[in-house]
């Protein structure tokens, strides 16, 4: 996992401790500029910025950051109490906030839901999304139209393979090889049972999301091929 | 379990702010189980079981040892589509397991995944699609014969609406819990709907089943209207029967279809179909269980009556349903008798057995019986050598009694507990004296 960056340099010792204790790779920075020549080659992991001692300095790096990269990375700040009117009028700057004195377990656990998916800086890696069709792979939850759809596990696996490959044509053995893959029942006839299944769940103005490809298999979306033509 | 699986039902049990998880299963009879767990407890229950006593469960009881294991199937897990959305709840099914994590012969549902197992590794895949019928009715009093919707004051306005929005709503909410429906109508009886489900693998269609009989009955509940599985609820009219259309897949193809023949059967559906027919008389205590199913198995009423199939004969036990031909996959054999108020993992696996018996041994189909049977005599019958199906639930207990195919397709424990608790229906059944009897026999004797 990549490292955070740590507003300011150096920041302050709870603070250092409690992120070595929770394991996180971190790095101080001094200013925006340090912080885009110190950034790994994959992203800061997260950033977390201690507002108290020299606030104008915390929000210019919140504001660099938020510019550069479009809101990916994940903002913690951390603020005094007689501070929480600077939180107004800046919601875009931060992603989630924690008061100082902090504590320890506090910053952990917020840290930890902020930054959930290891590996990744990306959060919109987490989130795929296709014309109403929303599934966040952090939480595994889909929704149609900003309404939840409840799935099984297997139809969870089987539609968010699809979703990831919108306009390719997958034979019913490839997906079962890459979605399920292990002990399951009822054969290669499975996949036309949940293929059915989840058509049923994206209701009927959704259900052509997944098309049957005549003796070859399915196909999620438009094809690449089709989708040049405004009238397909 | 994978680490995924259980992953998954974690997140969207927090997601979702379930505030209850029922863990589902069956009797022996084939009444839904179920006991309530708090998200908390799911992690560990997922991972370990939760242990209860099954000596207040029909048909778990044992001598010695009580306790045991319910395993939930992290597969099945779903969130229930009715009830306070504010505290959602969830439902899993379980597979039940002995202490020390061997499978548990009472429970239904590891008989089944054994005789699944069997089937597997002939290399076929067991695929069924029900026919579901039953009544809608006022709810019902005491004393009071039932009254349908259709015929009762209570409704008379409102009639044609609440069936029709009961059906569609039932509907809707069988295909959030994964349960696609084919097709649904009004069946001919008053107030008798049908819902037919598509098919799918034998181990998910009996947990569907389980939950079409909940949600049909729930959504009715929510409307102050009763819904029964009775099989003969009214005397006069049709009864509710659940005709299963069996089929075996090997991989993606359909092992019962063969271009070739007459009737696009392989040989494998011909054998199976000959099992079928030969043990028919043996399973029909397991797929007819009630005293009441009997009163279905009538001529007259579109119930099969006599061990027979034909493609398109509606008398006869088997139908063999012709196939579009653009849609082999479709090629099945329609199995009449049983009805909706059956153990669904029970009758799968005697199907099953019974089926598979035919194929080990290559029985040899019968005739097509395409006449009227209910026409014929007895004579005209025998000449065909097509026998009846038992008459009574005692009638079908004594041949299973006597059949060792049933004895291994259900195990021992089973076999022996549903024997005696039947006996035991039939015995309280004898001794009650009917109103038929006191019409004809009070006066005249």
């Amino acid at each position: 996992m990549d490292a955070l960056a740590v507003f300011p340099d150096p920041p302050p010792p709870e603070l250092a401790r409690t992120l070595d204790v929770a394991g996180y790779s971190w790095l101080s920075v001094s200013s925006p500029e340090d912080a885009a020549k110190n950034e790994p080659p994959g992203g800061w992991a997260g950033a977390v910025v201690v507002a108290d001692a020299d606030p104008d300095g915390a929000w210019a790096l919140c504001r660099a950051m938020r510019k550069k990269d479009r809101n990916v990375t994940r903002l913690l700040v951390l603020v005094s109490g007689r501070q929480l009117g600077d939180l107004e009028l800046r919601d875009e700057l931060f992603d989630d906030f924690c008061l100082t004195p902090f504590h320890p377990s506090e910053v952990e656990a917020r840290l930890r839901h902020l930054v959930w998916r290891q590996g990744t800086t990306d959060v919109r890696q987490d989130l795929v999304e296709y014309t109403g069709l929303v599934l966040n792979l952090d939480t595994y939850q889909a929704s149609i139209d900003s309404r939840p759809i409840d799935l099984t596990y297997m139809e969870y696996e089987l539609l968010k393979f699809l979703a990831q490959n919108p306009g390719k044509v997958f034979t019913r053995e490839t997906l079962l090889s890459r979605v399920w893959g292990y002990e399951y029942y009822g054969g290669a006839r499975t996949v036309d049972v949940h293929i059915r299944r989840l058509r049923a769940k994206l209701g009927e103005e959704h259900a052509n999301l997944i098309q049957t490809v005549r003796s070859v298999g399915y196909r999620f979306g438009q094809s690449r091929w089709s989708s040049a033509s405004p009238t397909s | 379990m994978l680490k995924q699986q259980k992953d998954y039902v974690l997140h969207t049990v927090e997601e979702r702010g379930v505030r209850l998880v029922r863990l589902w299963f069956t009797d022996v009879l084939g009444n839904l189980k179920s006991f309530a767990i708090s998200p908390a407890e799911l992690e560990n229950a997922l991972e370990d079981g939760m242990t209860f006593d099954g000596s207040a469960i029909d048909g778990y009881s044992r001598i010695q040892e009580s306790d045991v294991l319910a395993m939930p199937d992290a597969n099945t897990f779903e969130v229930l589509p009715f009830g306070d959305t504010m505290t959602p709840e969830a439902r899993v099914f379980c597979n039940i397991h002995n202490l020390d994590g061997s499978p548990f012969d009472g429970d239904p549902r590891q008989v089944l995944k054994r005789n699944l197992q069997v089937a597997q590794q002939l290399g076929f895949d067991f695929y069924v699609a029900p026919d579901m019928e039953f009544f809608y009715f006022a709810p019902p009093v005491a004393g009071q014969p039932p009254q349908p919707l259709d015929a009762a004051g209570f409704f008379d306005l409102t009639t044609t609406d609440v069936a029709g929005t009961l059906r569609k709503q039932t509907i809707r909410t069988l295909e959030t819990m994964s349960i696609p429906v084919e097709y649904s109508f009004h069946e001919d009886a008053p107030s008798q709907h049908e819902i037919d489900l598509r098919h799918t693998d034998a181990m998910t269609m009996a947990d569907s089943i389980m939950t079409f009989r909940l949600i049909v009955k729930e959504v009715a509940a929510q409307q102050g209207v009763h819904a029964t599985f009775m099989p003969k609820p009214l005397e006069g009219v049709q009864g509710s029967g659940m005709h299963m259309h069996l089929s075996l897949f090997r991989g993606d193809e359909n092992a019962f279809y063969d271009e070739d023949d007459l009737y696009n059967l392989s040989p494998t559906a011909k054998a199976f179909m000959a099992g079928l027919l030969y043990h028919a008389s043996e399973i029909t205590a397991i797929t007819n269980q009630t005293v009441n199913s009997y009163k279905r198995l009538v001529p007259g009423f579109e119930a099969p009556v006599h061990i027979s199939w034909a493609r398109n004969n509606r008398s006869g036990l088997i139908r063999v349903p012709i196939p579009k031909k653009a849609n082999p996959t479709a090629t099945r054999l329609e199995y009449r008798s049983p009805d909706p108020a059956t153990n669904p993992y029970l009758a799968f696996s005697v199907l099953l057995a019974a089926g598979l018996r035919g194929i080990k041994e290559g029985y040899e189909l019968p005739a097509e019986a395409d006449a009227n049977l209910f026409e014929m005599s007895d004579a005209e019958l025998a000449k065909l050598g097509i026998a009846q199906l038992p008459q009574s639930l005692s009638d079908s207990l004594r041949v299973m009694e006597g059949s060792s195919l049933v004895f291994e397709a259900l195990g021992e424990h089973i076999f022996e507990w549903f024997l005696r608790n039947k006996r035991s229906e039939w015995r309280a059944y004898k001794t009650h004296v009917s109103q038929f009897e006191h019409d004809r026999y009070l006066r005249s004797l």
